[in-house]
């Protein structure tokens, strides 16, 4: 069994670390797991992405045409990726930064407005923990529970003072994802 | 084991500290400088040598002089300081002292990109420098297997007195998987009886490539091909995924060889008797183990993120015995495992001929997709 994850948005959104907390976690619970970014030269406002494989066995390709699971954080992350999911998969979305619905109805869907919801937490930087938090909700491999432990185990001495404020965004967005997905 | 979660270049890097390195030398290049960076943290604090030098042609030769005082080297760079370091590597090669260099390939010729790639296979396998010499060449496909054949490295180049390889392509270096780490071991203390270290108390001893005589190079490059035949006897590795019962097999190396893993199961899932055959050692290539199965196979694909560069050494090794397809991908282009899916349909469906060019198809093919 494989599970695969991309992530993409705007470079400065943690995109990146969105998928190193599921890859720490997925590792943490004993399953090969595979974190691939895209490294071109890019920047702080440019595009970002990153695929997460998650497996039993050996992971083969780092990368996949068809994702199981796509969380755009960003309009021109649903525009490109949208159509590469693949046919029953999940695209979770960040309803701040789009203007329109997601198209395909061959896929589920978690449109949430990601920025505004961690704003009101306090901190905007926090979306992609939101975002995360209602992916974790319809992602059958993994916790909330598994990804909150991984986060507190691998998260650096410094930053361990955000480990609340990221368990706060987590929560905030599975509970809104429960009346979201179509 | 407790394992931890690492970007392959940090591994690779944290790996060869463990394994009793005394110095690094290098300069940083995209995408293999996070394993300067590790390393000129780290080195400090172990008391060990990090320099970075000015360019790739100083670093070598930095490389060249610690390696004839018997201390554990090595460097890092991608294909353009490869070839920048080329000269040095030949001079290393010429004197018979051990190095480590690790080339994280990058999208080429040229100034080419900084995109995973494979097109240094020929440069480091078949080439490395001039005049007659063989380096070790291996190939991981993963952090973990990255991070083995790094420990391995230091052995095997002490062992036959030679450069060697670690050719990982940028997806390897840039990619995170959890590792075991091994354990550190102690840095080796007593210089080997050539190295020289001051010849106070005894007598002296002389490393050098010059041998103007050229009886005298001769004699050096005889005992070369000897201890290249002991490492061709000893030191073969591949890895072999379903191949039991194969019909068709597949051929690749590193990522591309991950890839057509994943192409591979999923052939199986649909009734297709498919393995895969991934060489670990580009050099010494396992020229046999590829002619045992092209004597069972009906045929072979090969699939390379370069124009075919390992495809020639396999043709070698299959004598005309087995028609060979190629898929290639280059430029920088990581190919999905759909593309390499399909590849396994056409090989079965429409089977290449044992006279045929594997290139031309392939060119024809590519030709018809970009149209």
């Amino acid at each position: 069994m494989q599970t695969e994850i991309l992530i993409a948005g705007f470079g400065g959104q943690g995109v990146l670390f969105a998928g190193q907390v599921l890859a720490y976690a997925a590792m943490d619970s004993g399953y090969e797991v595979t974190w691939f970014p895209s490294y071109g030269p890019e920047m702080r406002g440019g595009t970002a992405n990153c695929t997460v494989i998650i497996a039993d066995e050996e992971i083969g390709s780092p990368l996949v045409a068809h994702p199981q699971v796509l969380m755009a954080l960003n309009a021109p992350s649903l525009d490109k990726f949208e159509p590469q999911v693949v046919p029953g998969g999940l695209i979770v979305a960040n309803a701040s930064l789009l203007n329109r619905e997601v198209e395909r109805d061959d896929v589920r869907a978690i449109i949430l407005k990601a920025n505004h919801i961690a704003e009101d937490l306090g901190d905007r930087r926090m979306a992609n923990m939101v975002m995360l938090g209602a992916l974790l909700t319809q992602l059958p491999v993994l916790t909330l529970e598994q990804v909150k432990t991984a986060l507190k185990e691998h998260l650096p001495e410094r930053k361990q003072y955000l480990l609340e404020a990221n368990y706060r965004a987590l929560d905030a967005g599975a509970a809104q994802a429960a009346e979201l997905i179509v | 084991m407790t394992r931890e979660l690492m970007k392959g270049n940090v591994a690779m890097a944290e790996a060869a500290i463990r394994a009793g390195l005394d110095a690094y030398f290098g300069y940083p290049i995209t995408p293999q400088s996070e394993l300067l960076e590790w390393m000129s943290k780290r080195m400090p604090e172990e008391g060990r040598v990090f320099l970075q030098a000015e360019s790739e042609v100083a670093a070598i030769n930095m490389v060249y002089g610690a390696a004839c005082t018997g201390a554990r080297v090595m460097t890092s760079t991608s294909g353009p300081g490869i070839s920048l370091m080329a000269e040095g590597i030949s001079y290393i090669a010429g004197t018979e002292v051990p190095a480590v260099i690790v080339d994280v390939v990058r999208g080429g010729p040229g100034l080419g990109n900084i995109a995973p790639s494979q097109g240094d296979y020929r440069q480091v396998a078949h080439g490395a420098g001039h005049g007659d010499f063989f380096p070790i060449v291996l190939a991981p496909s993963s952090v973990q297997e990255a991070v083995d054949l790094i420990t391995e490295a230091f052995d095997l180049a002490e062992k036959y007195r030679t450069v060697v390889f670690i050719v990982a392509d940028g997806s390897i270096g840039q990619m995170m998987e959890p590792v075991s780490l091994p354990e550190p071991r102690a840095i080796q203390r007593e210089a080997p009886d050539w190295a020289v270290t001051g010849a106070e108390g005894r007598p002296r001893r002389t490393l050098t490539s010059l041998y103007l005589q050229p009886e005298e190079e001769e004699e050096v490059n005889l005992r070369l091909v000897r201890r290249w035949r002991e490492a061709e006897a000893n030191e073969i590795r591949y890895r072999e995924y379903y191949l039991d019962d194969a019909e068709y097999v597949v051929m690749g190396f590193g990522t591309a060889g991950r890839v057509a893993l994943s192409a591979v199961r999923a052939a199986r899932a649909q009734g297709i008797r498919v393995g895969l055959f991934r060489p670990v050692s580009l050099r010494p290539f396992p020229y046999q183990a590829v002619r045992e199965l092209a004597e069972k196979a009906k045929a072979f694909l090969v699939v390379e993120m370069n124009g075919g560069q390992m495809l020639d050494d396999v043709k070698a090794a299959a004598q005309g015995q087995v028609p060979i397809r190629f898929y290639g991908r280059m430029g920088g282009v990581v190919p999905f495992p759909d593309e390499v899916l399909d590849e396994i349909h056409a090989l079965v469906s429409e089977p290449p001929t044992l006279d045929e060019d594997p290139r031309a198809r392939w060119l024809d093919n590519m030709q018809r997709r970009m149209s």
